[in-house]
């Protein structure tokens, strides 16, 4: 047996938001007392949220818990505090790894077709120590960039890596940042957009949580090429994990000299401010995004004249997305042509998804630009949950759209979905399967986008409100022949007129749903039918007798009484009194209430 | 009241904070926005009741309105949607006794709030239940989850 405190012994705990809801900080907790009842020294990581790397990515599986044993890695999953012990005792003692609680072939395969830039250090550095991001690399190139090269040199770097921004638009960044450059103006701003509003979507969260100092380098490395001295952090409350971290990070960087007055001498000087967003998702938009910072009300205003030349109070400013920022240290790092060399001819490098929604490996994800979205989803994401059917990807959330099954094969880039009527967005991917009512997904988006548009301009304001009235009253049963024309031509209407971005594409989801499964709004429309048997009104509930075992639960649970019969007899729903709530589907044990 | 207005316009000052900020100031301390504290703000620092107003019902974080002892926030986005969040809401409300349109129970000891996404979909779908996020969350966890809270004291 060997001596456990010689070895070199390192273990990493998932600390996201998802490794702390499923029990990270109390798996810790007990590591770390048991190793030191057992006077065992190890250097605990932790390690942070659900993207890490050696996991993460795969949150669905946390906790997860490496366990580097002079240099050997195993990886656990779905860690409970109680399972401590045993792996103290048989692997870190007795050198032997628990097998069965180890992670299997699909944890390998959710890894071996992906390729980290922005990821590559997530979860193999602690988000919460300067030193470990230093250690692998971090800030060498905001170090080159302000002593050895010009503001010309960087932004041409930049450019011909081909980087695009991550927000969504995918406007080349050497090209922002060079017109910002070129702006005459006594003071200029850079902002990085970290209001990631989409639903679905996850990534520049993960980015920031595991990982903030690169984004605040890339950060700077911009500052010095635009000439800005001040830049903000607009991030969403609802990431407190999120904004503790980045804080953090901040204060750990100024006492470095990577950040404030004088920058490691070279005479340079910038600093960086964190903005709460207050949950509206209009904010991503540039001109919104500038309105809030400056305590406005976030409401867009119409560009000419853009941010870079017109920003942040007046001034040029340069707005980059987290995960765009993220890419430039390692950009600058490794060289232009290095980045070029992945993905295609017009979107180079990789993207981030946040792959979610009926798929079996559910995380975060990054893949290179070009890369056929059937790999995405069976390679990287094992398929489909419960060997059901998959019906459609739902990407770029509100504002893009779904891409039907029978188009799997295409590749993922800005080009090849903008061609199927959706697009990469910021990297929401929403896998979706047969017990998914497309005309619901589509209500869906539009209860989003009519909500929280901000009511500046009419065709966004009322031409959403009336396209949700139509879906809603579909989805009702009410649906009136001549609907799905009126749908498509407002939507496009609302596409061409409205102010902004959130306006122009709100109409996406309803368009894309339309294009490829219009057969399920004519069945909703036509038949009153909800082929998946998800809305409510178009279903009717009953018991199956032969599964029935008449314990009561559905008695028991419904809230309408419409539900009648002895104890162990076969129970019946009356049609006439049922309100459709569905809780009885939910409370049977036995699959004995039929929807349809 | 006063007095912690005071401190707030402070650190207001302090660091050249904006509406907005000033706001979430106000929230983090009463849990809601009292309207006597946009008065008495509009006042010190001269700007128009209205704009006070015009902000806070302009995003979403901000509540005009005293909320509960226990806040159940369900999130909203896509994959918690497709992962059946909206049964979860409606069984909520029942489980309180929640007529539509109603956020909090007559006792003040529930508020049922909605939040459009908060990151964790790999976990759909999520309930964060005073500020702890509970992931896969299903109709009987939570249920169970507010009997918890109705009975045991309040976690901190």
């Amino acid at each position: 047996m060997r001596d456990p405190v010689k070895s070199n012994l390192t273990i990493r705990v998932c600390m996201g938001t998802g490794g702390i809801a499923a029990g990270g900080v109390e798996v810790m907790a007990v590591f770390a007392d048991r190793l030191a009842g057992r006077g065992i020294r190890a250097d605990i990581r932790k390690h942070c949220s659900i993207h890490k790397v050696g996991c993460r990515g795969l949150c669905a599986k946390d906790v997860l818990v490496d366990v580097i044993l002079n240099g050997d890695k195993t990886t656990y999953q779905f860690i409970k505090p109680d399972m401590v012990e045993r792996i103290i005792e048989e692997h870190v003692v007795g050198g032997n790894p628990v097998l069965e609680w180890a992670v299997g072939e699909d944890y390998h395969q959710f890894h071996d077709k992906q390729v980290k830039v922005v990821l590559s250090d997530c979860g193999n550095i602690n988000p919460e120590e300067i030193d470990s991001y230093i250690s692998v690399g971090g800030y060498n190139a905001l170090e080159r960039v302000i002593k050895k090269m010009t503001p010309a040199e960087t932004i041409a770097l930049i450019k011909k890596s081909g980087l695009r921004g991550r927000g969504g638009a995918g406007f080349p960044t050497g090209v922002k940042w060079e017109i910002c450059r070129s702006v005459e103006a006594s003071r200029k701003y850079i902002i990085c957009n970290a209001d990631e509003g989409d639903p679905g979507a996850f990534m520049d969260r993960s980015v920031i949580e595991g990982n903030p100092h690169a984004v605040i380098e890339g950060m700077t490395v911009g500052a010095s090429a635009i000439g800005a001295d001040k830049g903000y952090v607009y991030i969403r409350a609802e990431y407190p994990l999120a904004v503790e971290r980045l804080k953090n990070a901040l204060k750990q960087a100024r006492e470095r000299s990577f950040l404030g007055k004088n920058i490691l001498g070279s005479g340079f000087s910038f600093d960086i401010r964190i903005k709460l967003g207050a949950g509206a998702f209009v904010c991503g938009e540039e001109t919104a995004l500038i309105a809030s910072i400056e305590g406005l009300r976030g409401m867009p205003r119409a560009k000419p004249p853009f941010p870079v030349h017109k920003g942040l109070w007046g001034q040029p400013t340069v707005i980059n997305n987290v995960e765009t920022l993220a890419n430039i240290p390692y950009i600058i790092r490794n060289g232009a042509e290095w980045y070029a060399s992945y993905g295609t001819e017009k979107s180079k490098g990789t993207k981030v998804f946040a792959l979610t929604g009926k798929i079996r490996n559910s995380g975060l994800i990054e893949v290179p630009m070009g890369i056929p979205l059937r790999e995405i989803i069976y390679d990287i994401g094992g398929g489909i949950e419960n060997n059901r059917k998959i019906k459609a990807v739902q990407t770029g959330g509100p504002s893009g759209g779904c891409i039907p099954a029978e188009l799997l094969d295409i590749t993922v880039d800005f080009e090849s979905l903008a061609r199927v009527g959706s697009i990469v967005g910021s990297g929401g991917m929403v896998v979706l399967d047969e017990t998914d009512c497309m005309v619901n997904i589509a209500k869906f988006f539009l209860q989003f986008t009519q909500s929280e548009s901000c009511g500046k301009c009419v065709p966004c304001r009322i031409g959403t409100k009336r396209l949700l009235e139509i879906l809603e009253r579909v989805t009702e049963g009410k649906g009136r022949l001549g609907d799905i024309e009126l749908l498509e031509s407002l939507a496009n209407d609302i596409k061409a007129t409205s102010l902004c971005g959130l306006g122009q594409t709100a109409p996406n989801p309803v368009l894309s749903t339309i294009k490829y499964f219009r057969d399920e709004f004519e069945a909703h429309i036509t038949k009153k039918k909800c082929p998946a048997g998800v809305c409510r009104d178009l279903l009717s509930f009953v018991v199956l007798k032969d599964f029935c075992k008449g314990c009561g639960a559905c008695k028991r649970v419904c809230p309408a009484g419409a539900v009648t019969g002895e104890r162990k007899q076969v129970h019946v729903i009356d049609p006439e009194v049922c309100v459709k709530c569905g809780a009885c589907y939910d409370a049977c044990k036995f699959k004995a209430i039929g929807k349809g | 009241m006063e007095k912690i207005l005071e401190k707030i316009y402070q650190a207001f000052i302090d660091n050249e904070g904006n509406i907005i900020s000033l706001l979430q100031d106000i929230q983090d301390e009463f849990g809601y926005i009292p309207e006597p504290s946009v008065y008495w703000f509009s006042k010190r620092l001269d700007v128009p009741a209205s704009r006070f107003f015009g902000i806070t019902t302009f995003y979403a974080q901000f509540h005009l309105a005293p909320r509960g002892k226990n806040i159940i926030t369900t999130c909203c986005g896509t994959a918690c949607h497709v992962k059946g969040s909206e049964r979860l809401i409606t069984g909520l409300a029942r489980e309180l006794d929640l007529a539509e349109g109603e956020h909090t129970t007559d006792d003040r000891e529930f508020t049922i709030e909605k939040v459009n996404c908060v990151g964790a979909c790999s976990i759909a779908p999520v309930v964060i239940i005073n500020n702890k996020i509970f992931g896969k969350m299903s109709s009987d966890s939570l249920t169970k989850e507010v009997k918890n809270l109705r009975e045991g004291p309040r976690e901190k």
